[in-house]
């Protein structure tokens, strides 16, 4: 069969003010992967980005560009019209998202529209193309999952730090495409959003703070690890629960979910709901002053001390790390 | 107004994950049962506006008989009637076809499912209900105020939170934030006895293929024993992370 034939495959890559998030090129290299496994090509599509041209390193042929002042602010319904209208124009069969609020909030609308299997969270590129065959954390992170999708056309989300960048020496041609959007059903009134500081969803490392640390006016020394190694902050349940820290930075079962390359913990004992909600990262460093918290048996790396002298000597040799590098 | 609030039968966190039949299915001995965490701040939510506002408040499951003590126990939390779908949970979108059946046939205003349950963790039935019934939808939930058909929510988004307006029918996918955890309600005798004479409904399923098939599971390797780092040597622990681990 000729390239032409197979269907291309679509990936929905994401921009913040029309600059690209770095999960956009992960999951335009996920995309190249499978593109490769069924020999076919791979088409971009974007909404409301400004420079499309970067996508072309990472494997992508084609770009959909969307620009419509509609879809400004991020609404799902919106955002799945242009991107189902976007696969049934190009008859795609597997599309591709990331595993953000916004593409897990897309993702079902599409799947219901496209009438597609979906997977979420997937960790791999497909062991098998027929049948589509892809593996999945479950039982919050205590178990993987390898899942079949059957339908004509499937829909993979790639957990986050999973896949990776792939940079590949290409350039994508773009055109631009006009979806047709219907009553939005929601609107945005007002967005609340620290625009300074990396959010955990998007950050490669994440800096966590538990009860250990006695109190919100300690938390500067976590704020500044964070800053010195370019972090997202994050808390344990106590925590937010005491309202040392926005609800927003607490990780684990009922928080936000964590899969970054390195996650540390300080302060923080390691309750099993807790650990569910990070088990997914790479790796983990914790820092205890109790040698018997529940977090040693789950981590890397561990140091067993006061953090309130350990914190502020470990930011000393990364800032001095850093200098070298 | 009427409130369909899907309730999914999940293992405690706490519980032993074990798989039998040749790693295919989740082995249930000796596993305690829950209400799934998000599904419960939905349900809380849902007591707030039958107390506040006289909604109607409904529980439902896809799943066999063994899943009736986790809805009888939504009806002693407060919950007026329960449902449940006659037919095994397979997979996200053959359930969420199942209980936007319901959610349609029933005129329910709002539907509050859960994020994502804790043992599939799939997150995605929430929207295909709304996809299913054309009702408008609002994921990771963490607030709703209904007046009349309008209805005021907040999103959590990576990296801080959101406002939206909406209306009536909607599905919202709920989570902690919609009530606090110290909002939530331990089933007290009365309510254990009242939720015995409330109506639990079954019905036959709908037609609906699994869209996909779970083929295997496997539970991590064991990790290996943790690195020690004196608190003194903290040079070692920045080398490890630059040299061995390489996440510096």
């Amino acid at each position: 069969m000729t390239k032409e034939k197979i269907m291309s495959v679509l990936v929905y890559t994401e921009s913040e003010q029309g600059k690209f998030k770095k999960i956009a090129f992960e999951v335009a290299s996920y995309a190249k992967a499978v593109a490769d496994q069924l020999g076919t090509t791979v088409t971009a599509i974007t909404i409301n980005a400004n420079d499309v041209s970067e996508l072309g390193n990472y494997g992508v042929d084609k770009v959909l560009k969307v620009s419509n002042p509609q879809l400004d602010a991020f609404n799902a319904k919106g955002y799945t019209e242009a991107i189902q209208q976007a696969a049934e124009k190009e008859g795609t069969k597997v599309v591709v998202l990331s595993s953000s609020a916004n593409s897990k909030y897309v993702a079902p609308l599409l799947a219901v529209g496209l009438n597609a299997g979906y997977a979420s969270n997937v960790i791999e590129a497909p062991s098998s193309t027929s049948p589509f065959t892809v593996k999945r954390p479950a039982f919050t992170n205590k178990a993987f999952e390898t899942l079949t999708i059957n339908t004509d056309v499937k829909i993979v989300g790639v957990s986050n730090n999973s896949f990776g960048l792939v940079e590949k020496s290409g350039s994508a041609s773009a055109e631009d495409f006009s979806p047709t959007i219907s009553d939005l059903g929601v609107k945005v009134e007002s967005v609340d959003k620290a625009s300074n500081k990396v959010s955990i969803a998007d950050a490669e490392i994440v800096v966590s703070g538990g009860r250990g640390l006695k109190g919100p006016e300690n938390w500067g020394m976590i704020e500044e690890l964070a800053s010195v190694l370019g972090a997202a902050t994050a808390c344990s349940k106590p925590v937010s629960d005491l309202g040392w820290r926005p609800h927003g930075e607490h990780v684990g079962q009922t928080g936000k979910p964590v899969a970054a390359n390195l996650y540390i913990a300080i302060g923080i004992s390691g309750a099993i709901q807790h650990l569910a909600g990070i088990n997914a990262s790479k790796v983990k460093v914790v820092i205890n002053s109790d040698p018997e918290a529940p977090f040693f048996k789950a981590a890397d790396y561990g140091v067993v001390g006061d953090a309130f002298t350990v914190v502020p000597e470990l930011i000393e040799k990364l800032k001095a790390f850093k200098a070298q590098q | 107004m009427k409130i369909l609030v899907c309730i999914s039968h999940v293992p405690d966190t706490t519980s032993k994950i074990n798989f039998t039949e040749g790693d295919t299915k989740f082995d249930t001995t000796g596993v305690q049962f829950v209400i799934n965490p998000n599904d419960e701040f939905g349900l809380t939510r849902a007591m707030w506006f039958k107390e506040k506002q006289g909604a109607n408040v409904t529980v439902i499951n896809v799943g066999g008989a063994e899943t009736e003590p986790t809805l009888r126990k939504a009806l002693a939390i407060g919950a007026d009637a329960a449902i449940r779908v006659n037919t095994a949970a397979t997979d996200g979108f053959s359930v969420a076809k199942q209980l936007a059946h319901v959610a349609k046939d029933g005129g329910y205003d709002l539907v509050i499912a859960g994020r994502e349950s804790i043992d599939y963790n799939g997150g995605m039935v929430p929207g295909m209900i709304a996809g299913l019934i054309n009702a408008n939808f609002v994921n990771n939930c963490i607030n709703l105020e209904v007046d009349g058909n309008k209805a005021t929510a907040i999103r959590e988004i990576d990296g801080g939170k959101e406002t939206v307006s909406t209306s009536l029918p909607l599905v919202i996918g709920g989570q902690k934030g919609l009530v606090e955890e110290s909002d939530l309600r331990i089933p007290n005798m009365r309510g254990i006895m009242m939720a015995r004479q409330k109506p639990l409904t079954v019905l036959d399923p709908v037609d609906a293929n699994n869209e996909t098939s779970s083929v295997k599971f496997e539970k991590p390797a064991p990790k290996g024993a943790v690195k020690l780092v004196s608190p003194d040597n903290l040079d070692e622990l920045v080398s490890l992370l630059h040299n061995e681990a390489k996440v510096i």
